[in-house]
């Protein structure tokens, strides 16, 4: 069932303590800032977060762990120069982290929306990131056993929407988008346009919308995304 | 540079390679038409030295192929980064593509070569460049393994020696690995080296004689057999 709704307080209202939240963005770029922030207000906690990274400054995901609403992260790539509030929670033991290298993180997410039990990959192999995991020798090269990741939710951040829920997405902010969308039970999207039914090229759509439940307009002004806000149209 | 005519000298500068230089060779000896990733860091430098004639396409696992230089003015839009969350620009030909699609070139080995920095290289090949294991430090690993794993063609740059003068080319990696015997290629400012299950040979040197080289090298070096 596919909802348009007015805010993304709405949109995120449904967010249980304890979820599994998949956020979308690699850096800056394609993270909804303002799903982010409207769950934070929502108070939902003990989440399980997935995202490339861990947080940056003093905005979006950093902001839900400085807050302590995070108990487990799931990335690849924590450790930034402004990660400092991931970084204390760390240290204090208040976070817990599962590391992922990042083709594993992003293959692991579209093998949970694709309905795969597991796969083997030579990434990682060898390596601590494989302790504890099964391997075989597949065609001469060592393998390791990866499991899907799945969601409750994911929060995500697609240029255009139809009324349909299809999506675009613009440039590299398209990153962990649509295997996200396809991984949850319950997507959600910010879009910076709601276009009518039609208006897509259907050869161009990215994400169908049979991956899509919420979908949410936010202006695309956000003066941390530097360059969006003009070159949206 | 200055290529010695004596057949039996590998030593192809009189000195040491500066960063610069160094990328300047990487970028000579990547094929035309290659599929290149450039990992961050010192990597980055080598795109200055490619050649339009070189036709190389620049991948960016964050989901581009067709990268074009860094971004300037005008040109900054917080949509479109790379790897190192630098903001880009795009060149005509491009493409965008999401992420599990970028890894699985990379892992698919869709990619010629990838060009990264590293703490430790192994007399075999195996790579160390993501997590230095001290206590205390956070790990992240994001796509180094990916990588390392994935292309073709593992090409390492990187000063032979640590600050503290402690060789970089060991027998065995003593901090975590990144992977196993994966790396071809060595670029350092003191020579070329070429990894793999037969040990490390030697293709040219800078600044110094493969006698001296063998000094600062705890793992036995061979020429390249003319």
């Amino acid at each position: 069932m596919l909802n348009f709704v007015d805010s993304v307080q709405e949109a995120v209202a449904g967010i249980r303590d304890g979820s599994t939240v998949m956020i979308g963005g690699f850096g800056n770029a394609g993270q909804p800032f303002e799903l982010i922030d409207a769950l934070l207000e929502c108070g939902a906690k003990d989440l399980t977060v997935v995202n490339n990274n861990a947080g940056q400054g003093d905005q979006g995901l950093a902001l839900l762990i400085k807050e302590g609403r995070v108990k487990k992260m799931i990335c690849s790539f924590p450790r930034q120069s402004d990660s400092w509030h991931f970084d204390t929670k760390y240290k204090a033991g208040e976070i817990e982290l599962e590391l992922v290298p990042q083709g594993n993180l992003a293959e692991r997410i579209r093998a949970a929306g694709a309905g795969i039990g597991g796969f083997f990959t030579p990434t990682g192999y060898g390596t601590m990131l494989a302790e504890g995991k099964e391997t075989r020798i597949i065609d001469g090269r060592g393998q390791v056993f990866e499991t899907p990741i799945h969601a409750d939710v994911a929060l995500i951040k697609a240029l255009k929407a139809d009324g349909k829920g299809n999506l675009v997405y613009r440039k590299t902010a398209r990153n962990f988008g649509p295997i996200m969308a396809a991984a949850a039970k319950q997507t959600i999207v910010q879009v910076s346009e709601i276009v009518p039914t039609g208006a897509l090229d259907p050869e161009n759509v990215v994400t169908p919308g049979i991956y899509v439940n919420t979908v949410v307009r936010v202006a695309a002004s956000d003066p941390r995304i530097a360059g969006t806000s003009e070159k949206v149209a | 540079m200055t290529v010695q005519s004596n057949e039996t000298s590998i030593q192809t500068s009189a000195t040491p390679l500066g960063r610069d230089d160094l990328a300047r060779l990487v970028a000579k000896d990547i094929a035309p038409g290659s599929f290149v990733n450039l990992g961050i860091g010192q990597p980055t430098l080598v795109s200055n030295y490619l050649t339009e004639d070189q036709d190389i396409t620049l991948h960016t696992e964050n989901g581009m192929l067709g990268m074009g230089p860094a971004a300037e003015g005008d040109q900054i839009d917080g949509d479109l980064i790379n790897a190192g969350k630098i903001p880009v620009t795009e060149l005509p030909g491009s493409a965008y593509f999401h992420h599990a699609d970028s890894f699985a070139m990379m892992r698919g080995g869709h990619l010629d070569i990838c060009v990264l920095g590293a703490f430790q290289v192994s007399a075999t090949g195996d790579l160390a460049n993501w997590h230095t294991g001290a206590p205390g430090a956070i790990p992240a690993v994001g796509g180094a393994m990916d990588l390392a794993t994935g292309a073709k063609d593992v090409f390492v740059m990187m000063t032979l020696l640590t600050r503290e003068g402690a060789s970089k080319i060991v027998d065995a990696c003593t901090y975590p690995l990144t992977g196993v015997g994966c790396v071809t290629r060595v670029y350092t400012d003191k020579a070329v080296f070429l990894t793999g299950p037969e040990g490390v040979t030697v293709r040219e040197t800078f600044g110094c004689t493969l006698e001296e080289l063998q000094e600062l090298v705890p793992v036995p070096l061979k020429t390249v057999v003319k």
